[in-house]
């Protein structure tokens, strides 16, 4: 057997290993907090009434905020790899043949396996919550499965090269507040119609909008359109900027990856590590 | 290509220069295959850039670098699986169970097995080696520092390397640690005839596990030879002392043995309460750095 091949299988187990960890102990009341305090803004909104259109806000948050956690898988990488970078862990797959390879097959199964939990999270109980989700129709189920599987790449792919470019976890940390701007501006807790113009175009530029809009077009009844930009589900639009973004970081993702693993040394991570200590200090 | 089979390691001429400072200054030397050498110097010395030079982690601003026959700078997966490196110890996977990091760190070496090194290492064998069987379900985390230790350098051979590099391996150890990590690295060197580079400031550390010893002090080799070789050839004086006279004489010379049969031959009867110290390593290492700082003060006194 080849070493990429070798690279790819055991990549693939190092994933579901740090799957496992990531689901255990404390680990475990940390992945269920963001999911559960999501629940409990869709509980509280799920009577509240979006103007005229006979839709309650519950029901548009829900599939928008489907949307909104394979956004976050970014953030997962972005800390994941700065932490992995940091402790050493990274120096180690550079150390081992095929290693760095291995390690980013094991992230995108562990991040990509956490956000499908996060998801089953939310819409398992979710459904109970909120009335008028399409789920029955195969068709909702297609659209689900291409927005998450351009998201999930595009989202990681971008997170890859953040995490590759911030040298920190404190610089990882630091970005979860424009983030989390987006996430306001992107028509996930409150339909982006009622935001000011200028703020629509800022937020259809990301992929945060388009994944909620992808994953509202999946589940909502069609006459939900109404609350969205141009009274459409965009869905060629949704494909285009989401599969865009993805293929940008296909190809640049390796690219960045591959200029910070070559400056991989023990010493780099001594450095980091005593910066770190001077910070607590 | 110039290197025989018989070299692990050849380094010519090597320079590193950092913006436009220069740590390393035209660094020479070989390790044979089967040996183990010891990089020694003060912290700064060079030997950290030295030894990720040779692990292929950092590029160089000069000179010929060959390990295992192939430049690192330039180095392959196929020779990254026959080297092994031990970090100083990091809080990587720290919450991955022992086995199990070793057997996912093993399943990496599965491709470049062949009939004469069978890779990876089975890993209850090699956590026997390393005397972490009972550890095997731990988390690492839970290791004590030298449980630790050891668990970096079974990741270092789990892929049966024909060269390991031990970079400062033993540095926050306490003596018990330290003690059963030394005979961990004489078993690595007389069992599995591996070629080792052990990185270290302590004389000690070196005398007792190197074959030879190569001293760098400010970027430059100062001395290179077995630690007898070291001692015998540098400084070497021993101290000498005697009373005669009621008076106490110390000198410092070569030769001791010759040096009291003259003074008895001479004396006779006068001499009394004879003392000899003869020369440590230790003694040869301290002069060398001092005597090279020196040096390199005056050098910079000179081109001020």
């Amino acid at each position: 057997m080849s070493g990429a091949t070798t690279a790819v299988r055991s990549g693939i187990r190092r994933g579901l290993i740090e799957l496992r960890q990531a689901f255990t102990g404390m680990e475990l009341i940390n992945q269920l907090l963001w999911p559960v305090a999501t629940l409990v803004a869709v509980f509280f909104l799920r009577d509240l009434p979006i103007g005229d259109t006979g839709y309650e806000l519950g029901t548009i948050i829900l599939p928008g905020a489907l949307g909104m956690f394979v956004a976050l898988g970014l953030l997962l990488v972005v800390q994941q790899l700065a932490a992995d970078r940091e402790d050493g862990t990274l120096l180690r797959a550079k150390a081992t043949p095929g290693g760095i390879r291995a390690y980013l097959v094991g992230k995108i199964v562990q991040i990509s396996a956490t956000i499908l939990a996060y998801l089953a999270i939310l819409l398992v109980p979710g459904v109970f919550l909120v009335d008028g989700l399409d789920l029955a129709d195969p068709v909702s189920w297609v659209t689900f499965t291409w927005v998450l599987v351009l998201g999930l790449v595009a989202t990681q792919t971008i997170g890859a090269m953040l995490g590759s470019l911030i040298a920190s976890p404190r610089g990882a940390g630091y970005l979860s507040l424009p983030v989390l701007g987006l996430i306001a501006i992107s028509g996930i807790f409150a339909p982006i119609t009622g935001l000011p113009e200028w703020l629509q175009w800022i937020a259809q530029v990301f992929p945060v909008y388009w994944l909620g809009l992808g994953m509202r077009a999946a589940f909502l009844p069609d006459d939900a359109v109404v609350v969205e930009i141009g009274e459409s589900w965009r869905l060629f639009e949704t494909a285009a900027v989401l599969g865009a973004w993805a293929i940008a970081g296909l190809i640049l993702a390796p690219i960045v990856l591959r200029r910070m693993a070559r400056r991989e040394s023990g010493s780099s991570v001594a450095q980091r590590r005593e910066r770190a200590l001077q910070r607590v200090g | 290509m110039t290197m025989t089979d018989n070299r692990a390691i050849e380094v010519e001429g090597l320079r590193m220069r950092y913006g436009t400072d220069d740590v390393l200054h035209d660094v020479t030397f070989q390790v044979d295959r089967g040996e183990v050498l010891a990089l020694l110097g003060p912290n700064g010395a060079g030997k950290t850039s030295t030894i990720e030079i040779l692990e292929g982690f950092r590029m160089r601003s000069a000179g010929r670098v060959e390990v295992l026959g192939s430049d690192p700078a330039h180095g392959d997966e196929d020779w990254r699986a026959r080297i092994g490196v031990v970090l100083q110890s990091w809080r990587d996977h720290a919450k991955w169970r022992v086995g199990e990091l070793l057997a996912f760190q093993g399943s990496l070496y599965e491709p470049y097995s062949t009939a004469q090194i069978r890779r990876p290492w089975d890993v209850d064998e090699l956590l026997a080696a390393v005397g972490l069987t009972e550890h095997a379900g731990k988390s690492v985390k839970t290791l004590s520092g030298g449980q630790r230790r050891r668990l970096d350098v079974a990741i270092g051979l789990v892929g049966r390397p024909e060269l390991v590099f031990l970079d400062e391996p033993t540095t926050g150890l306490d003596p018990k640690a330290r003690r059963d990590f030394h005979s961990l690295v004489r078993r690595i060197r007389d069992d599995l005839d591996t070629t080792v580079l052990i990185t270290t400031h302590d004389l000690d550390e070196a005398g007792k596990l190197a074959d030879r010893i190569v001293i760098l002090t400010g970027g430059r080799i100062i001395a290179n030879g077995t630690p007898d070789e070291l001692a015998r050839q540098f400084v070497g004086h021993d101290e000498i002392s005697w009373v005669q006279g009621g008076e106490r004489s110390v000198q410092y010379v070569a030769d001791s043995t010759a040096y009291a049969r003259e003074l008895f031959a001479r004396h006779g009867g006068e001499i009394s309460e004879l003392e000899l110290r003869r020369a440590s390593l230790e003694d040869t290492y301290l002069e060398l750095v001092r005597s090279a700082e020196t040096s390199a003060d005056q050098l910079a006194e000179v081109t001020r």
